[in-house]
């Protein structure tokens, strides 16, 4: 999996700080923390920047590679920040043959980003994603927590505007 | 005692189309009428049939709503549930005959269906551990510690011919048989929900509809083969189906049917959740165990097999969810009521998610041994719009295109990898006429290129390889010696790579080569993509004496492709318009606007 990694300066605020504290205390000694602490680390932060990482890395006592390692290994890690609403569009194949791939292209021409990225003024990000499920729904795409099924491309546009000015 | 049960499927698919709020306008709408006493509300897992849905059904009656809104609840409340009259006209059409109501086990997507590993989702609630108990839940694991030793237990499961639902298909029997012969001072049980095939969810609606009976069979494995632990391995993307293992667990802890002692027998067994984190790789079985230990889920190789040294190098048997679903029934009804159903070497039901172009997506469980015929004509409804069926894909990303000339093949694990594609996880996406082979197995690639974990070259290199191939043929730069070094190099991939996942990367190109090898050849020589879908080798043409002279399409255009022409066609009134292929982006826009069907694609 190729990650993008964020320029942004990280701007962690102490109340953070302490919250990823706690979580690496409650697991420092379970066998296989990594994983938990870091998916506990990104709900906080929103993302993995290297900052949280070498924060973890001493917190747990393991080395910074290996940390590094998972976080770039899983997909489910964002090593850059996300937009206010993050779009996700599906990508199985269920929603692929029903033209899922047309309603990216169509996103990321309206928003002026490619998927994994997030819009300069930090209010759009887009993901493609695998299978979420809802294949009785094809093609799907989701914007935080709303689920929208049996897309067009062409309803792309009034579904950016619900959350554009919002 | 209520005079009424009302069901709203609570799975992922009807979720996404609001059937909590469903279920809230509902509990809202009896209050107002005075009804809370007399109607039950039940969030249930899934029903199955998704494309319907959001699905609501009303017990005794049995009615079965389909496509609820929230503002049809008023209605369904006053007449229905109130006044006792059915609203007809929202229920779902095939169950209506003309002043009768047909039973839901009736119509042609349930008739031919056969549930075991789905019977208690869209039946119970999945939050409640007391629905459970009254569905016979945990008598299984009751009668396996207090009247069977482990290898009754084992020998039932061999007995039974039940193979691993996630893919290979090994003998589940067997693989506890293993475990329990190494001896050790700790071993493991894990339970495989990491669904990574896109296009399948039976694993996800088991565990949203009916997670008691994964836990079970978890404890029943234990009991077997001699572990106290055991890891639920299961997506993060699967929140739903997260929240009420959650909460299964904590009612199971609760009544003692999880943690120490249980049933007084002296037996302890625990389960924790693990939460994946998004890498298809880890759905094989040494992976999933390097991932659960916290590290990049890598494969390793094999031997020694997870039976010897598995989680925390100590012996482990790992199964996949719906096996677990099968096996407290296995122990209640017997060994031989489950070896049955199926063929000879494929033993129950299998689970499919059916999906891609078909009327009735969602999930099906038929005994091993159905046609696929039955299963997309008559359970599945068949292909929307009267397009014709071009191919079935099943095994995802491992598995290979079935097409028309072997419908009728008798669905089993042996079947299936005898005409190169395999069982897999059970995902089953129809495809039509419209659908490019090519540009179908350039996806799968595309994955597995994605989600090689990038350990072994074989995969790593050869699958990318393959694809930049690939690419080239539907951007029509493939050459026909291409086509012969493709398929060597999938035999290379195949031989070489270290697990399951680069071992079956090249089922979908192989397939596709075997069985649409004129598809290829269309894409190569002629440079034509026969479904219309590779945007490079289409070509879109006004077919000059149909053109009505309009002039819509050519204001549509977005290049400016499109203009007027001197030739004005028989009958008609205005010149005929003409595309410059040179400015031509491919975009469609014209197909879309033409209203006289003047303009092909091909």
């Amino acid at each position: 999996m190729l990650k993008k990694i964020s320029s942004l300066p990280f701007q962690g605020t102490p109340e953070q700080e302490a919250q990823l504290k706690e979580v690496i205390a409650k697991h420092k000694d379970d066998p296989g923390a990594v994983m938990p602490v870091l998916q506990e680390a990104q709900d906080i932060y929103g993302y993995l920047p290297l900052e949280v990482q070498l924060m973890i890395a001493e917190g747990l006592d393991v080395p910074i590679d290996e940390v590094y390692g998972v976080a770039t290994f899983y997909s489910q890690f964002a090593l850059s920040p996300k937009g206010k609403y993050n779009i996700s569009v599906c990508l199985g194949t269920a929603c692929y043959v029903k033209g899922s791939g047309d309603v990216l292209n169509r996103l990321s021409s309206e928003l002026g980003i490619d998927a994994e990225e997030c819009t300069m003024d930090g209010k759009f990000s887009l993901t493609a994603c695998r299978c979420i499920g809802a294949c009785g729904l094809a093609p799907v795409m989701t914007v935080n927590d709303d689920v929208y099924g049996r897309l067009t491309a062409d309803e792309v546009p009034s579904i950016l505007a619900k959350y554009k000015d919002a | 005692m209520y005079r009424s049960n009302v069901l709203v499927c609570g799975g992922t698919g009807c979720t996404s189309s609001n059937s909590l709020q469903i279920a809230e306008k509902l509990k809202e709408e009896l209050i107002k009428k005075g009804l809370e006493k007399e109607v039950n509300v039940i969030t249930t897992g899934c029903f199955g049939l998704c494309a319907l849905g959001p699905i609501m059904v009303v017990y005794p009656e049995g009615s079965f709503y389909s496509m609820v809104k929230v503002d049809d609840i008023p209605e369904i409340v006053e007449e229905h549930l109130n006044k006792g009259r059915i609203v007809t006209r929202l229920l779902y059409q095939e169950t209506v005959e003309n002043d009768t109501i047909k039973s839901l086990n009736k119509t042609a997507f349930y008739e031919k269906q056969k549930r075991v590993a789905l019977r208690n989702c869209g039946v119970i609630d999945p939050e409640k551990i007391d629905d459970y108990i009254a569905v016979d839940g945990y008598a299984a694991l009751g009668k396996v510690l207090t009247e069977m030793t482990p290898e009754e237990v084992i020998q039932t499961m061999l007995d039974s011919g039940l193979r691993g639902r996630g893919g290979a298909g090994f003998p589940t029997g067997l693989k506890w048989k293993f475990a329990r012969g190494n001896d050790a001072d700790q071993k493991y049980v894990c339970c495989n929900a990491d669904e990574g095939d896109p296009g399948a969810f039976m694993d996800r609606s088991v565990l949203e509809g009916d997670p008691h009976v994964v836990l079970e069979a978890m404890a029943i494995a234990g009991y077997a083969i001699g572990a106290s632990q055991g890891y639920i391995y299961v997506r993060a993307e699967y929140p739903i189906a997260v929240k009420r293992l959650q909460i299964a667990i904590d009612q199971a802890h609760e009544y003692g049917l999880l943690g120490e002692d249980i049933f007084g027998t002296g037996f302890n067994f625990d389960i924790k959740i693990r939460l994946g984190a998004g890498a298809f790789v880890c759905g094989e079985e040494t992976a999933l165990m390097t991932s659960i230990e916290g590290r990049r889920g890598e494969p390793r190789p094999r031997p020694p097999f997870p039976a010897v040294k598995g989680l925390y190098q100590k012996p482990t048997t790992l199964n996949n969810v719906e096996t677990y679903a099968n096996i407290p029934q296995i122990i209640l009804k017997g060994a031989d009521w489950f070896a049955s159903m199926g063929t000879e070497k494929s033993k129950g039901t299998k689970v499919f998610a059916l999906g891609g172009k078909i009327n009735h997506t969602g999930l099906v469980e038929v005994p091993m041994g159905t046609t696929l015929r039955t299963i997309i004509e008559e359970i599945g409804g068949g292909i929307p719009g009267g397009k014709k069926f071009k191919a079935a894909q099943t095994g995802g990303p491992s598995g290979g295109c079935i097409p028309a000339e072997h419908l009728d093949i008798e669905i089993d694990y042996d079947n299936l990898l005898a005409i190169g594609s395999m069982m897999g996880s059970g995902g089953l996406i129809v495809m039509d006429e419209t659908d490019c082979m090519v540009d179908i197995a350039k996806f799968f690639l595309e994955f597995t290129v994605d989600e090689s974990c990038g350990k072994c070259t074989p995969c790593r290199i050869g699958t990318k390889r393959l694809l930049e191939m690939l690419e080239k043929i539907t951007k029509g730069q493939g050459t026909l010696e291409m086509l012969d070094e493709m398929e060597q190099l999938c035999h290379y991939i195949k031989a070489n790579s270290l697990c399951g996942l680069g071992q079956t990367a090249p089922n979908p190109v192989l397939s596709t080569l075997h069985f649409f090898r004129d598809e290829y050849i269309a894409h190569v020589v002629d440079k034509k993509c026969p479904a219309g879908v590779c945007k490079d080798l289409l070509e879109y043409t006004i077919i000059k004496d149909s053109c009505m002279g309009c002039s819509l399409c050519s204001r549509k255009c977005p290049v400016g492709a499109i203009s007027v022409t001197d030739y004005i066609p028989e009958g008609k009134k205005r010149p005929a318009y003409e595309i410059d292929h040179s400015k031509c982006i491919k975009c469609g826009a014209c197909m879309d606007t033409c209203k006289f069907k003047a303009i092909i694609k091909g």
